[in-house]
Formats: structure tokens, C-alpha cells, sequence
């Protein structure tokens, strides 16, 4: 069956890009390999790149943007009931399945495919919760969703209502999250009957702007042009994701128009990238922070001046040009500026290495020695926390405090971090989800996050009481002046030394139009057209 | 000779089962939890760690879980990778076939120059072409593959437009796989130019992959000549009058080749392994770069059902190599 299928897109797909040039085509040189098909169980960018043409979700963000804005995705509207606990989602009607060599759908989308897309990541007893071997719901378990949904109740045939265990204004935002991927109940009960169910995560059906064509494994995905699409048809016939891991070969495709489109250059490439008359730099300020986290549990840490004193010792011109390469913003709040609710009254630490020394001498701390923790990988949001731990280690000599440098390998070093009598202070970062201040604020600081993803193993009850009240109010303008108040008590207690946001570059060839990066460093191609 | 074939896959046996304990402890030697580097930087609640490490299995005992592993694997079953949630053989198998392709180009490109390189450079002893020929192959073993690569690249592919620069075929060309080797497949689809397509992609990295076992198969067919050309008998067929081509051709090399089949074999083992680095590079969807991403993933099923796949195949190189050796020499497999 599958190498009928297989034949049956491959003749389809070499019909489709016959007659010579690749004109309606689009290649994107992709940095890695998916993982599946299937958002549902996976976590990484990689992948989401690669199911985004696939899928919708029942609500979109703005193009470029972190807001949600009602119609642009699957669902025409939502209602909010007043006491915040059901959202009731009203689906666009007429929405067509892909119809591919391996399903023809009888139906449009219903509120069936969206009951099942949720419920598939939280019945244990449906045979779909572990349709494939050690399957596990990572982000639908991490964004809380198992707690925070009561029921999803079908209204009709196009509407559907959550019901929430409480109030949870970040709930729209969470929506539009691949993990919220809208899949077909129909394939999966035509798989579950065929029992091939792992089909569900190769070959793969939406309702998205692009039809899965075909994978090879660790070298190219094809997609085409879905037709029948609810929304805006895509501007290439054929998109192709052509796996290009190293950096340095990724340039040169696209130097030789190999490629179209590629992420994550290298920053030693970026020059010669920007000389190439025939390729765009496109830049996006990355909805990202890379942080040092002291322990605020530990002395001489748990003194707010002291931790003051530490952030005024730190030279981030300095670490922005030789870790950053030029490619980011010094960081002042624990949200990046391109966040609504982002306070731009509060002004960064002064970098007074003269006066950092006499406030710890003040605190009474002097000769201290300190661990700084330097993360084994390379991150967005921190390029070579080596390199930052070691500009830290020099700028904090200069007041007086010597620090060692320690690592760990990765999973050590996540288990580690997150020990409440951890020593030190921790080099790491975040990438948001969902754009709402919310997965910065609760998730990186917040009292129930100590022992976990607070690395500062912080715990102020003002500023937890300011963000948990932003997540029970649905007015957006009232949620942002909490947030605010949040991030000035921020600032008085220091936690972290927020570091840098860091700069997305993406190198365009100039003959490719619309294309438009996205905040969540997640890269979607229905918009672009190739001249 | 059949007896000598049984003796040596007898030891099949065992040695699989040695490695099995490799494999399976090797990956939890390392430091790192698969479960907790699936949760990345949000970490996970100990609840939630508890549940994936009973889901994945990993709460019982090693010894329980290497039997259980070891009872599955003799039902053919290798597990699911943690990070594909695939068939640990459906990922070996669907990559596999590309190793094998480019390993036998860079292999061929090997042998073809190493050996006639090796033969004159021993003849000519001393020559020019002797100390040229010795010194590039010092150079081409001593060079980082990585640099190479890319110096090639930015030569033949981005300058002067001749190669490819990575993939394994065209983008154009798009068909179904019947064997898994491009160069085949592409014939077998009947699509105009796919074959030359497919070829011309291999020339670089067949070309960097040779690099190395080309050089120490020239060294070796060299210092293998020397040795046999200074016998007696080499001697003796020169002094009877036999023409140079007979003596050389005939009477050193079958012996001087000994060495070198080994070196050969042992050189196909290591790139069957997976050529990390130059899959690498050229984007070319082998096991080698597939070993990689599930090490650093710490995905322990995908790690040991590819070093056992990986050591299967290396046996079985291993006994063509000896029973060629017995072809060679019949010495050999009369004391076996």
C-alpha cells in the first residue's frame, strides 16, 4: 500500500515541477530532520517548520506578530464566558482535508476533528494516546493542559467549548500553538482500522496551505500546493524542504541558488552573505531572553543588593558584540521589548563597575568566590555561553569576585539548574511559545516554577500575586499594567541579570517576495512567491 | 573451505552477543537522561519524570531491561526511537542504503587509485613520483576531512558551477525508492538525467570519503610491494627472464595484495559504520550523521539497535575479507 502511495505522489509531484525550470517552486534549506509529522508529541522548531504547511490551528497569529487576531485561523470567532471558565469556539465552515494517494476525505472539518485533536493528547484510554511506542505529549503537558481543561464539549456541528478549571487568559494564545494542531478524526479512524496508526505520524493530513507529498528521510520533504484551501492559497505550487544541516554549506546553496531560503546562518557567513547582491538579510528581534540567574535562596545571593551590585558589574556592549556577533539587544527586562506589556519605563542597570564594588562592600560581602554555570550548547538565545561565562568571570574580577566557570552535559546541567541549593548563578535562556508575557513571567518566575524552570529559585509573593491576578483577567489593557507593576518589582529584586535578546538573521534570495519571519523562530512559506 | 566458513560464523555467535552488553550499556555509560533532555529548558516535574521513565521502561534494573531488550532483538524487534517514535529498523534501513552507496564509490575511488599508485611508487622506488605520491597520501590522511569538504565545495560547486553541492540527486528528480541506492533507482525510473544527476552528486563526497583509505591503501600496496619485490623468488623470476609486467603483475602482487584485502576490509567496515563527518557535509542521508543526532539525544533504543546493526554488518565484511584471504592464500585456510 504505501509504495502505491509513494509511486502514486512521486508521479504526481514529477508531473507538478515537469516542463524544465523549478520557477513555481520554492526550496528552503532546512537546518535538521523533523522528528515525525505528527505535532502533537514533539518539542523541537525543527519539526513544527516542517508541519506548519501541513495543519492549521483553531487560531492563527499575525503574521510577524505575537497577536492573536480573530478569523485568521480555523476557528471564525470565540466567545469567553464571564466567569473566564469556557471558551466557546465557532468553526469556519466548508473547511476542506487534504485528498491525497492515501485519504480522500468524506467530510469537512467538524467539531469531531477538533474534540479528538485535544483529547488524543489527554484520554489514556484512547488507543491514540500511545498510537506509536514510548509516544509522549510533551507541550500539551508542559502548557498545563491536562489541569487546566475540565471537558471540551461539542455545541454542533461547528462549535466547541472548553471548559476550563480555571480562569486562563494565556488560553487563545496556547491555541494557536502547534501542540493545538487541528488533525482529521476520519484519517485516524480509517488508520485505526487498517491498523497502521503510525501512519498518522509519516504520512500526514490537515487542512493547511500545503498537501504532504513525500519524506526523505534526512534529505527532503515535498509539499504541494493545497488547492482547496479555506484560506489564501499558497504563492508556490511546490514547497521543498531540502535538509542542509552544516551552516557553512547552507550558505553556499543559497549563494549558488541551490536554495531560496535558509535559517540560522553562521555569524562568520553573515558578511559574506550581506555582499551577495542577490540575497536579502531578513532580521526579527527574537521573542527570546538569555539570562544569569543567581539563587536567590543561597547567601550572599539572597541580598537584593548584592545581586544589584553583580548586574551593575556586567558589560553587555561587550558581550553583545563578541557573543551575540552584533545580532541582539542588551536585555533590561525579563521580557523581550517586542512583548506587549513590556515596560519601557524601567531603565537597565548602570554599568559602574566603581560603584558595584563599593554597594558589595557595603553588603559586606567581599573575597567572594562564585560558581557561574555555562551551558554546553549553543542556543538562540545564548550563541557560546562559554565565552559570555568567561566575559562575566572578567567583568566580575574587576569588583573584586573571583568566579569559576562549570558546566555540565545538557540533561545534567537542565536536572541541576533546577536544584533549590544549586550553588552559583546559572547562564540559560528562554524562547517564548505563545507570545503572551505570561510563559515568561509564571513560567521563569513564578513561586510554583522554584525547584523547576525558576532557575533564580525566586519567590516574591507581590510579583507572583501580580501574575497570577493577569492570568484571571481577560482585558488585555488591564493584564498589561499588571505585568508591568511585575517587572518594576522585578527590577528592585534583581533575580537574574538578564543578559540579551537575540537578533533572528534569515538570508533570502532577492528573487523570493513575502516572505515573513516569525517571533516564535518558527519559519511558514504560504505567504511567499518566487519571481 | 566450508569448514573454514563455519569457523568463522561460529564465532558470530558470541560476538554478537558481546556486543549487545556493548551496545546496550554504552549509551547509559554516558552522562545525560533522554527524559530529561526531552523536556529542555522548562524541566520537568518529578511526577512527570517518574511517568516517562516507567513509560520508556527505564525504572526497572539494568539486568532486567537488557534481557528484555536481548528477548525482543532475537524476535527481531529493535525497539522505537525516543526522539522519532519510528521503528528503530524502518530509520536503519530507510538511511542505510545511502552509507552502503557512497561507502562503495569512495571505496572503488580508493582501490582504483591507491593500488596502481601504491605498485609504482614501489617499483619506482625513490623516484619523484614515489616521494609525490607519498606525500599527497600523507597530506590526504593527515587532512581534516571537514576543511576538505568544504574547500571542495567552494571550488568545484560554488565557483566553477562543475559539481553539485550536497544531496544525493537533483530536486528535480523525484521518484519512488525501489532499492535505496540513488544510482539505481535512478535508472530504474526512466526519468532523463537522473542518473547522471545522482552520479555527479556522488563525485565530491565519493572523493572525500576516499580520501583517507586511499592514502593508507597506497602506503600499504607500497610497503607490501617493497617487501615481496625484495624476496628470493621475485629474484629468481626476474634472473629466469620473465618480462617485468608477469613478475610484477603476477608474482608480487598476488602476495603483496594479502595486506592490503585486509586493509581494504577494515577500511569498508569504518565507512559502512557511517561517515559522520562527510555525510556531514554533504547532507547525505546516512547512518552516520543518523548515529549522531540519537546520541546527543541520548536515544537509547536508536543507539544500540544502530552499533548492533552497525557491528552486524561489520562482521559480515569481516568474513568475506577472511574467506578472500583463503582465496588468496590457500595457506590460510589449510591451517584454519
Amino acid at each position: 500500500m504505501r509504495k502505491t502511495v509513494a509511486l502514486f505522489a512521486a508521479t504526481a509531484f514529477a508531473t507538478l515541477i515537469s516542463g524544465g525550470a523549478l520557477a513555481q517552486t520554492l526550496v528552503y534549506c532546512s537546518e535538521g530532520s523533523p522528528e515525525g509529522f505528527d505535532p502533537g508529541p514533539f518539542t523541537a522548531g525543527t519539526t513544527f517548520d516542517a508541519t506548519r504547511p501541513v495543519y492549521d490551528r483553531l487560531v492563527h497569529f499575525e503574521p510577524g506578530t505575537t497577536s492573536v487576531v480573530p478569523g485568521l485561523g480555523l476557528a471564525e470567532s470565540w466567545d469567553v464566558s464571564d466567569d473566564g471558565l469556557t471558551y466557546t469556539f465557532h468553526i469556519k465552515p466548508g473547511v476542506k482535508f487534504h485528498t491525497t494517494g492515501y485519504f480522500t476525505p468524506t467530510r469537512d472539518l467538524n467539531a469531531d476533528d477538533v474534540i479528538f485533536s485535544f483529547t488524543r493528547q489527554s484520554d489514556q484510554s484512547s488507543p491514540w494516546y500511545q498510537y506509536s511506542p514510548g509516544i509522549s505529549w510533551e507541550y500539551y503537558n508542559a502548557m498545563s493542559m491536562p489541569d487546566l481543561i475540565a471537558s471540551i464539549e461539542r455545541v454542533d456541528d461547528l462549535t466547541v467549548a472548553f471548559h476550563l478549571t480555571r480562569p486562563e487568559a494565556p488560553f487563545i494564545a496556547n491555541m494557536g500553538m502547534d501542540f493545538a494542531s487541528i488533525v482529521s478524526k476520519e484519517y485516524a479512524d480509517q488508520l485505526q482500522a487498517a491498523g497502521n496508526m503510525v501512519q498518522f505520524n509519516q504520512m500526514p493530513i490537515g487542512t493547511g496551505p500545503f498537501e504532504f507529498v513525500a519524506y526523505q528521510q534526512d534529505a527532503t520533504i515535498r509539499y504541494a500546493r493545497f488547492d482547496d484551501y479555506w484560506g489564501t492559497p499558497a504563492g508556490v505550487e511546490n514547497l521543498i524542504f531540502s535538509i542542509t544541516v552544516d551552516a557553512s554549506v547552507r550558505a553556499q546553496k543559497l549563494i549558488a541558488g541551490e536554495c531560496d531560503i535558509m535559517p540560522y546562518p553562521n555569524p562568520a557567513d553573515i558578511a559574506m552573505l550581506a555582499a551577495n547582491p542577490n540575497i536579502v538579510l531578513e532580521q526579527q528581534e527574537g521573542l527570546n531572553v538569555g539570562f544569569l540567574a543567581y539563587n536567590t535562596q543561597q547567601a550572599p545571593f539572597d541580598n537584593p543588593q548584592v545581586r544589584t551590585a553583580l548586574n551593575m558589574a556586567i558589560n553587555k556592549p561587550a558581550i553583545l558584540e563578541a557573543v551575540y556577533q552584533g545580532f541582539g539587544q542588551a536585555a533590561i527586562n525579563p521580557i523581550p521589548p517586542t512583548m506587549w506589556s513590556y515596560n519601557t519605563n524601567i531603565q537597565d542597570w548602570e554599568y559602574n563597575p566603581t560603584a558595584a564594588r563599593a554597594m558589595l562592600e557595603a553588603a559586606g560581602v567581599t573575597n567572594l568566590t562564585m560558581n557561574v554555570w555555562a551551558m554546553p550548547v549553543s542556543r538562540p538565545y545564548n550563541p557560546n555561553a562559554r565565552r559570555m561565562a568567561e566575559l562575566i568571570q572578567a567583568d566580575f574580577a574587576a569588583v573584586g569576585v573571583t568566579v569559576n566557570i562549570v558546566s555540565y552535559e545538557w540533561g545534567e546541567y537542565l536536572a541541576r539548574s533546577q536544584e533549590v541549593t544549586r550553588d552559583g548563578a546559572v547562564l540559560l535562556g528562554w524562547n517564548g511559545d505563545n507570545g503572551d508575557p505570561d510563559n515568561f513571567l509564571a513560567v521563569l518566575l513564578g513561586c510554583d516554577a522554584v525547584g523547576g524552570a525558576n532557575r533564580a529559585q525566586w519567590c516574591n509573593a507581590e510579583f507572583d500575586a501580580l501574575v497570577q491576578q493577569a492570568k484571571t483577567v481577560a482585558d488585555q489593557d488591564e493584564r498589561a499594567a499588571l505585568y508591568m507593576q511585575a517587572q518594576e518589582i522585578f527590577h528592585a529584586e534583581a533575580p537574574w541579570a538578564p543578559i540579551a535578546h537575540s537578533v533572528a538573521v534569515m538570508p533570502v534570495r532577492s528573487n523570493v517576495q513575502g516572505y515573513v519571519m516569525n517571533p516564535f523562530a518558527i519559519h511558514e512559506f504560504a505567504t511567499v512567491t518566487v519571481q | 573451505m566450508f569448514r573454514f566458513l563455519l569457523s568463522r560464523l561460529a564465532l558470530i555467535v558470541p560476538t554478537f552477543f558481546g556486543i549487545t552488553v556493548i551496545a546496550f550499556l554504552f549509551p547509559r555509560l554516558l552522562k545525560g537522561d533522554p527524559v530529561l533532555l526531552l523536556s529542555g529548558e522548562r524541566g520537568v516535574s518529578p511526577e512527570r519524570y517518574a511517568m516517562l521513565n516507567e513509560q520508556f521502561g527505564f525504572d526497572r534494573p539494568l539486568i532486567v531491561q537488557y534481557f528484555d531488550y536481548v528477548w525482543h532483538l532475537l524476535g527481531g524487534d529493535f525497539g522505537t526511537s525516543i526522539a522519532t517514535k519510528s521503528p528503530v529498523l524502518h530509520d536503519f534501513f530507510a538511511l542505510f542504503p545511502a552509507t552502503v552507496e557512497l561507502s562503495l564509490f569512495a571505496v572503488t575511488f580508493a582501490v582504483i587509485i591507491g593500488i596502481p599508485a601504491g605498485i609504482i611508487a614501489a617499483v619506482k622506488r625513490g623516484s619523484l613520483f614515489d616521494q609525490g605520491a607519498m606525500g599527497i597520501a600523507l597530506a590526504g590522511y593527515s587532512m581534516p576531512i571537514f576543511w576538505w569538504g568544504l574547500l571542495l565545495i567552494v571550488i568545484f560547486s560554488t565557483t566553477l558551477g562543475w559539481t553539485p553541492i550536497d544531496g544525493r540527486i537533483g530536486l528535480r528528480y523525484f521518484f519512488d525508492s525501489v532499492t535505496g541506492f540513488m544510482t539505481i533507482d535512478a535508472l530504474i525510473s526512466g526519468q532523463r538525467g537522473a542518473f547522471s544527476s545522482a552520479v555527479s552528486h556522488l563525485i565530491l563526497p565519493t572523493i572525500v570519503l576516499g580520501t583517507i583509505p586511499l592514502a593508507v591503501i597506497a602506503r600499504q600496496t607500497r610497503s607490501a610491494m617493497l617487501e615481496v619485490l625484495s624476496e628470493d623468488y621475485i629474484r629468481t623470476a626476474r634472473a629466469k627472464g620473465l618480462p617485468p609486467r608477469r613478475v610484477i603483475g603476477v608474482h608480487a602482487l598476488r602476495n603483496a595484495l594479502i595486506p592490503v584485502v585486509t586493509t581494504i576490509g577494515l577500511q569498508t567496515g569504518l565507512l559502512l559504520a557511517g561517515a559522520i563527518l562527510t555525510e556531514h557535509i554533504f547532507s547525505w542521508p546516512g547512518i552516520g550523521k543518523w548515529m549522531l543526532d540519537s546520541l546527543s539525544q541520548r536515544d537509547y533504543p536508536a543507539v544500540q539497535g544502530g552499533l548492533i546493526l552497525i557491528a552486524l554488518v561489520v562482521m559480515v565484511v569481516n568474513i568475506i575479507v577472511d574467506v578472500l584471504y583463503g582465496l588468496i592464500n590457500p595457506a590460510i585456510r589449510y591451517r584454519s
